[in-house]
């Protein structure tokens, strides 16, 4: 095995690097946003929007990302909305990221007990409000574990771009094993720093969980006392 | 104009009749107590009256407010009618202050110095100064439960409510809690207590509502519901909780 | 140019029978070696427990994609040549084996302690415990989770083009690359896939609900 040829193309893996780790920290940022305003659609409009909202996300969780991918890079244009390589992938990354993220959070906002939306009404608080001060965080903290999960197979789906030329990590692979014609060993780098890069982001993740919510020991027990009382 | 009007109220859940027909007046500054088994409706009463249940008819008024499932004047009501809960239902992921700060903050834009200061006048009131930055968790039951009365405190409402507010506390924590609550209740503020405590009741309140299948059964003076019961169902009652 | 019409969209179904058979042998294939690698991580052996910690925990970390190219390269590096199909196969079968050994692995450790001291002290041996114990109730537990990574399979297949292979993906991207009619072609694409997966997911969700409602009496 020869890895000299694949490592002199480093500034394309490298670059490749960055640009998946843009995508993916875009994407979770974007599709997390998307998810808040979907899941507080469902649980705050009416019975129509909740409909709506449930069969975007069986649409997208029941199709796979690739097709996904192609319908709004190829069918888009034909609509008039041209956009690039990179732009359909973070567009089609956000859709379906959000989608997931969507049913994490629903469900982390209905396992919220119902004395806490009780307590929140009493205060006078409307139930926007009650929603985004008293429900989002803890919801957010309980199923903090499962959108982490979530977030680190969304960075690997994104090496799915390469199928539209996206340079990104698998993209930029994709040339240097044209240029090098040393496709197992090109895989083999590729395939340890995605390794890498996922270990990291599952690391960085439980950090930033401890760090966004440190009251998240205390919910279990809260319910403890609920369910008690 | 009494603070709490209650006219022939019914509130049923699906087949099961709660409440059959309750009438009640509470004056301003006037303490009451609600006792009565549980499954009575005494909670459910009280839960009506702020608007968390629906009632199938009847009126209710509370602190000139006419008790109606329109969220808008709900929360108008509620901003005059404040309720502490059993289980205390603090916010986990708020401090103390915090929690107490986010009505006033969000419902009456109340600018975060005055919000604070009013945070800590009312935890004063509860003897909790010291734990303005404490997260809930950290604050034993009592402690919570007396954040939960401080909370709505700020609100600065005309009406409290509690239900069975010490209730899920060990024995050793019930004290504190309503020694906060007999200071209000001698600073003239207006409440409405659902309660096991036989004895704040007989002592603190000034009448004494007793409930019994979803009607009242008896009331009047605490001193005379309590030395004297009429009917044979109180007497079992009031016989059961002195053992 | 061509046009999207009946001799394209059979296309596309006939290759959509690809995919499920495709999505069959590699789940078949998968779970065998998956089975393997969920006995072997609960093993006592500390060597043969962290060696399927780590197979599992790696491909785990890494894109199916890569999965893919590393088993389709690596079997070809050793001297296997595979047809398309069995190359596509074979490597989606690693990719299954990681994921079934940890929901299985998870189902098998759910099963309370209890069950195991409860048959042991009726002098069963722990093949039999396994057997007769121990599987019956990890099995119905694994049911729901495992439903549910098949309509991540189905998904996935979807990208073994890179081997080679056509099935419904490639297909559509066939008949793209023709007719230009990147919305009628996708749309039938995605509505076969989502005719294949939302049942599987519907079961699914099912099956935890009965699960969870038997487990509270």
């Amino acid at each position: 095995m020869q890895f000299d040829p694949v490592l002199a193309e480093s500034d394309l893996i490298l670059s490749g690097i960055w640009l998946t780790i843009w995508l993916s920290a875009s994407a979770i940022v974007l599709g997390c946003s998307l998810a808040v305003l979907l899941v507080a659609l469902r649980t705050l409009a009416g019975r129509w929007a909740g409909i709506v909202v449930d069969a975007y996300v069986e649409l997208m969780r029941n199709t796979p990302f690739l097709i996904q991918l192609f319908m709004i890079f190829f069918g888009l244009p034909l609509l008039g909305i041209r956009m690039s390589g990179v732009e359909a992938a973070l567009l089609t990354m956000t859709l379906n990221l959000g989608a997931y993220s969507t049913e994490i959070i629903r469900a982390g906002v209905e396992s919220i007990h119902r004395s806490q939306f009780e307590a929140g009404v009493s205060l006078a608080l409307s139930r926007r409000q009650v929603f985004q001060y008293v429900v989002l965080q803890p919801a957010f903290a309980r199923v903090w574990p499962a959108l982490s999960s979530q977030f680190v197979l969304m960075m690997l789906a994104s090496s799915i771009c390469s199928f539209i030329s996206v340079q990104e990590l698998s993209g930029a692979a994709a040339i240097v094993e044209q240029r090098t014609f040393r496709s197992f060993e090109t895989y083999i780098i590729v395939t340890a720093v995605y390794l890498v890069m996922a270990l990291s982001l599952k690391v960085f993740l439980l950090w930033l969980g401890r760090k966004l919510f440190p009251q998240v020991s205390g919910l279990s027990r809260l319910d403890a006392k609920a369910e008690a009382a | 104009m009494p603070a709490v009007l209650i006219d022939d109220v019914h509130k049923r859940f699906g087949q099961l009749e709660v409440l059959k027909g309750v009438s009640l007046n509470v004056e301003s500054g006037q303490v009451v107590a609600l006792i009565g088994r549980s499954g009575s409706g005494k909670s459910t009463l009280l839960r009506c009256i702020n608007g968390l249940e629906a009632i199938n008819s009847g009126r209710i008024e509370v602190a000139g407010h006419v008790v109606d499932q329109d969220q808008k004047k709900l929360r108008e009501l509620r901003k005059d009618v404040g309720i502490v809960f059993q289980s205390y239902n603090l916010f986990p992921h708020l401090t103390v202050g915090q929690n107490i700060m986010l009505s006033p903050r969000i419902t009456q834009n109340v600018p975060q110095a005055q919000a604070e200061k009013l945070a800590r006048e009312v935890l004063a009131q509860v003897g909790l100064s010291e734990k303005f930055d404490s997260y809930p968790d950290n604050l034993s039951g009592g402690q919570q439960q007396r954040v939960a009365i401080a909370r709505s405190l700020a609100m600065q409402p005309k009406v409290m409510l509690f239900d069975e507010v010490t209730s899920a506390l060990d024995p050793e924590l019930t004290g504190e809690v309503l020694l906060v609550m007999e200071k209000l209740a001698k600073d003239g503020m207006t409440m409405l207590l659902v309660t096991h405590e036989m004895s704040f009741a007989r002592n603190v309140a000034s009448t004494t509502v007793f409930m019994h299948q979803g009607k009242i059964w008896e009331s009047g003076p605490s001193q005379d519901v309590f030395g004297n019961p009429q009917t044979p169902e109180l007497r079992n009652f009031v016989s059961a909780g002195r053992k | 140019m061509q046009t999207f019409g009946w001799p394209e969209a059979m296309f596309i179904f006939r290759a959509a029978g690809w995919t499920l058979l495709l999505t069959v042998i590699s789940f078949a294939i998968g779970s065998i070696i998956g089975g393997a690698f969920a006995i072997m991580r609960l093993s006592r052996i500390k060597l043969v427990r962290n060696f399927a910690a780590t197979y599992i925990l790696v491909i785990q970390s890494i894109p199916v994609l890569m999965v893919l190219f590393m088993s389709y390269y690596g079997l070809s590096i050793i001297g296997i040549e595979l047809p398309p199909f069995f190359a596509a196969s074979a490597s989606l079968a690693v990719y299954v084996s990681a994921y079934l050994a940890e929901i299985w692995r998870g189902s098998i450790e759910s099963v309370p302690f209890q069950q195991w001291e409860a048959s042991s002290s009726l002098a069963h041996s722990p093949a039999q415990t396994y057997r007769y114990v121990i599987l019956p109730q990890a099995i119905r537990i694994s049911l729901p989770p495992t439903v549910g990574f098949l309509v991540q399979l189905v998904k996935n297949t979807s990208i073994v083009s890179v081997v080679g292979f056509v099935e419904l993906s490639r297909a559509g991207q066939l008949v793209n690359n023709a007719t230009f009619q990147a919305f009628q072609v996708f749309s039938l694409v995605a509505v076969i896939y989502f005719a294949i997966c939302f049942p599987l997911s519907r079961l699914s969700r099912h099956l935890e609900k009965v699960m969870n409602a038997s487990r509270s009496h």
